[in-house]
């Protein structure tokens, strides 16, 4: 265990204390003590900064299952080191925010922090491991956590649905991810990420490699909300606001992102992941950018804006993973799309963490989320709206916010798409940039009306539930302003991280590509002459502005109205018609019925049997060594059968039990003529007393009536009884006779010498009974005690009341 | 001789199934004992019927006696079930006061 090891731990250690922190010390907000963790984690983390970015990975082993080669070993470099730091450093920004966005009073903050915490290190750990088994367990952990988070007001029936609804999606999306690195295991017998990436040529070469790719990347898609799995990100938002910032902007749905990253190196050059992620990507970026336009709720605005910027970020490392097919082409043309990857990751993760807190104190104050509620509070809460508008102009590509850089150099990278000349992007590449340009012009509309509708028009107390409407307290506003700070700085110097962390999160991205010593070129600057991006840019506000103009046109029609996603529908109705489906299939075989339950028992039974004899070439009834029929033996067996063929017919009580009583007593008989005294002997006893039995009971129930069977009933009992008798037979031949093939001989021989040497008994089946097999006996004897017992309980022991149960 | 007691086993499976598959109580606790019977002749069967005196010392060549000790225990735990089934049948006509299995069924919910 090394210091890197506890850092992961660590807030799991913290979520152990802070039920006790919470219960002891109750005058002080238990947030300020999660607050120091990430805090500290985060100092700790920046001390990485001068290794990794020198291109140095720090790799520490630890066991956890040897044996099946899951290790728990923490690596640390560019990209790891990037998404520790984000986790962290918006961590804690957000444990801050809570302090003030959760009362101490009316809140469980116990549950709160520990949830967060557990989610905070499952977060550490997924992107510190470079075994995937660890990356998993972590993985579901974020899961499980996310969803505690988000029905943390478990009260409310939304949070219950949106909570469930995000668990089977990423578990499902988790449990293929966990059968993909399977197979990764299964083709290249590792679980280390870097002896994979290592590997790389032998899992292309495979197989497997398809199939454990689209398994994989079900996992990245589902956590990170792609199309058509993004269902489940609105529903979430019924989280506190601080989850939604944390989770569902900042960490969480970019461990998909992550994840996609880090295994470039191992599925990277194959024209499939190309397309894949790519058109992904791009349709969830369009997606989302047009269904954030229809919303009306802010939290709702801002899901499905998460939604096409993650789409936007994968897209991106679609095309970047192209560098891989090159290996040492010109690495600006398709590098550009990587590092447009990770500054907007970063960039992303600042302005969007800022909006959900802005909106989180939108809400606080005025107690709705609704724009058609909202309006005019640009003078009431100016700090607010001055954050707002720097989110959303860095969020709309304005220049000279971070947004601004990272747009355009997505749409730099989606350009050099087109001019790959690989997987038939010279036939279908131009559309990349057309849909690239589409969406941006969405994601302009939506910022504008977000904006707009929030804190422009007129202020109307009457609509809104609080009576007095005022800007949020300084402590909810630190973190907000801290993070529209960094929007400005990363804007006006985005050299600042160019080395630092970007350009050694492009290195483990792209793993292989530089050679020692080397660096990718990483100048953004804000302005690069008039490129075809400038005039993209400038066509996006001018179309945008343009549809914002027109809003009252479209404000009526049935797009806008409409709030609801086509997919939320069918996964509603998926998710019923499982539920129907498999109560109506278990009531169709469920009936109740023993005969039921019986004819199933009988036709399995007649089919497997049918089956094995036929696919076996069964039954061998042939050359068999038959012993002749004695004259009399014909009688009997011809009155036994006479008499049992009567009793199915039979509805007279006492006809029944004679019948019945007469064919054990032809039985003892046939026991005679088999040469078996004692069976005969303990046959006849038997069936005495069988009888009397029958009749005692008999004259305690009800007289068998004449049940009307319909015909058709009546064919299958028929048929199924008929079949069965059939398989029975033949099955008894085949026995018979291939026992005769193989010819063993029969222990018996050793029971009929030694009968009289070794046990000194000449009945030779009682000696077997009591001597040699004497076991077998003395259980009998307990079964049949048992069975006194039960007769005696059943009939004295009467439970008066209360035994319905 | 074999096949013909094998074809007797067959129709005593036969009816016993039909038996089982009846709507009243006993029929089915007759089908069972029948199916008794059905195994006891198969397991004695399937051994070889072949002719030779009682399995006792100093009768000459016996027949195997291993079946029969088999069968010898298999009647008895036999009719341990049969007792049993016929007073649990007797008690739940008591209680009930129906002996037809449809009428014995549970709510379909439960």
């Amino acid at each position: 265990m090394t210091l890197l090891h506890w850092a992961v731990l660590s807030p799991f250690i913290a979520a152990i204390l802070i039920p006790f922190l919470y219960k002891y010390l109750k005058r002080i907000h238990t947030g300020w003590f999660v607050f120091i963790l990430p805090l500290v984690l985060f100092i700790y983390f920046l001390s990485f900064i001068p290794r990794t970015s020198s291109g140095e990975a720090i790799l520490n082993n630890l066991d956890w299952v040897p044996s099946l080669g899951i290790n728990f070993n923490v690596y640390v470099d560019g990209l790891s080191l990037l998404f520790a730091l984000l986790i962290t450093g918006i961590g804690a920004l957000v444990v801050l925010y809570s302090i003030y966005y959760l009362s101490k009073r009316k809140e469980k903050l116990n549950n709160f922090y520990v949830y967060l915490l557990m989610f905070m290190g499952a977060m550490l750990g997924v992107v510190l491991s470079d075994n995937l088994i660890v990356i998993y367990v972590f993985w579901e952990v974020t899961s499980i956590a996310s969803s505690l988070l988000i029905s943390y007001w478990y009260t409310r029936e939304k949070s219950i649905y949106g909570a469930q609804k995000s668990m089977y999606i990423t578990v499902f999306g988790g449990l293929s991810m966990l059968a993909g690195f399977s197979l990764l295991y299964i083709i290249a017998g590792t679980f280390s990420i870097r002896e994979l990436v290592a590997n790389a040529d032998i899992i292309m070469a495979s197989s497997l490699f398809i199939p454990a790719m689209i398994l994989v990347l079900l996992g990245a898609f589902t956590k990170s909300a792609q199309f058509p799995f993004h269902i489940w990100l609105p529903d979430a938002m019924e989280a506190p606001t601080p989850v939604s910032a944390y989770l569902h902007s900042a960490t969480m749905v970019k461990a998909g992102i992550y994840l996609v990253a880090r295994l470039t190196g191992v599925f990277g050059g194959a024209p499939e992941w190309f397309w894949i992620i790519t058109a992904a990507g791009l349709i969830t970026l369009i997606w989302g950018s047009i269904s954030a336009v229809r919303q009306k709720d802010l939290k709702g605005i801002l899901a499905y804006s998460t939604v096409s910027q993650l789409g936007l970020i994968m897209s991106l490392l679609g095309a970047g993973s192209a560098a891989f097919y090159f290996q040492d082409g010109d690495s600006a043309l398709y590098m550009t799309a990587i590092l447009a990857a990770v500054f907007h990751l970063i960039n992303h993760a600042t302005f969007k963490g800022s909006l959900f807190m802005a909106v989180g104190i939108v809400d606080h104050e005025t107690g709705t989320r609704d724009i058609r509620k909202l309006g005019g509070l640009m003078t009431i809460m100016p700090v607010t709206a001055t954050i707002s508008l720097i989110g959303l102009a860095s969020m709309a590509g304005l220049p000279p916010f971070n947004g601004f850089l990272s747009k355009e150099l997505f749409l730099t990278g989606m350009l050099n798409v087109t001019e790959y000349g690989i997987f038939n992007l010279e036939a279908f590449g131009f559309i990349i940039p057309i849909i690239a340009f589409i969406a941006s012009v969405f994601t302009f509309l939506y910022c504008i009306l977000m904006f707009s509708k929030t804190f422009m028009g007129k202020f109307d107390i009457s609509k809104l539930k609080v009576k007095h409407v005022h800007e949020a307290p300084a402590g909810m506003l630190i973190s907000p302003v801290i993070l529209a700070v960094l929007v400005i700085v990363f804007g006006l110097f985005p050299n600042l991280l160019a080395y630092s962390i970007i350009e050694p999160a492009m290195a483990a991205i792209a793993p292989g590509i530089l050679s020692p010593g080397e660096f990718f070129d990483v100048h953004i600057t804000h302005w690069h002459g008039f490129s075809a991006e400038l005039f993209m840019t400038i066509g996006i506000i001018v179309l945008g502005v343009l549809l914002f103009m027109t809003f009252k046109k479209w404000e009526n029609t049935a797009f806008y109205r409409g709030e609801k996603d086509l997919f939320n529908a069918a996964y509603d109705y998926g998710y019923d018609g499982l539920i129907k489906g498999s109560q109506g299939l278990t009531r169709i075989q469920m009936t109740g019925r023993l005969r039921d339950y019986f004819i199933y028992m009988c036709t399995f039974i007649i089919l497997i049997m049918g089956y094995t004899m036929y696919r076996y070439n069964l039954p061998l009834i042939q050359n068999l060594d038959l012993s002749p029929i004695p004259i009399y033996t014909w009688l009997v067996i011809s009155v036994f059968v006479g008499s049992i063929l009567t009793i199915p017919f039979l509805n007279n009580r006492i006809a029944i039990i004679i019948t019945t009583g007469v064919s054990g007593f032809l039985v003892a008989l046939l026991f005679v003529l088999f040469r078996a005294p004692d069976l005969a002997l303990t046959q006849l006893l038997i069936e005495t007393v069988s009888v009397v039995l029958f009749m005692l009971v008999f004259y305690h129930l009800p007289k068998l009536k004449k049940v009307k069977t319909p015909p058709r009933m009546k064919t299958i009992k028929l048929v199924i009884s008929i079949g069965f008798g059939l398989m029975i037979t033949l099955g008894s031949l085949s026995a018979f006779s291939m026992g005769q093939e193989a010819n063993y001989e029969s222990i018996s021989e050793y029971y009929t010498e030694n009968s009289k040497e070794k046990a000194g008994g000449y009945n030779i089946v009682n000696v077997i009974l009591v001597d040699f097999r004497g076991l077998d006996t003395m259980l009998e004897v307990l079964v049949v005690s048992l069975a006194v017992l039960t007769v005696v309980s059943l009939i004295r022991l009467r439970f008066k009341g209360g035994e319905d149960v | 001789m074999e096949t013909l007691v094998t074809i007797l086993a067959g129709v005593l499976v036969t009816v016993a199934t039909y038996l089982l598959l009846s709507k009243n109580l006993i029929r089915v606790i007759i089908g069972t004992a029948i199916l008794t019977h059905a195994a006891h002749l198969i397991i004695m069967v399937v051994s070889g019927l072949k002719t030779g005196s009682v399995p006792i010392v100093g009768e000459g060549d016996p027949v195997d006696p291993l079946p029969q000790a088999l069968i010898l225990t298999s009647i008895v735990i036999g009719f341990a079930v049969t007792a049993v089934s016929l007073v649990l049948a007797y008690r739940t006509y008591q209680e009930v006061g129906t002996d037809k299995l449809d009428e014995l069924r549970g709510d379909p919910d439960e």
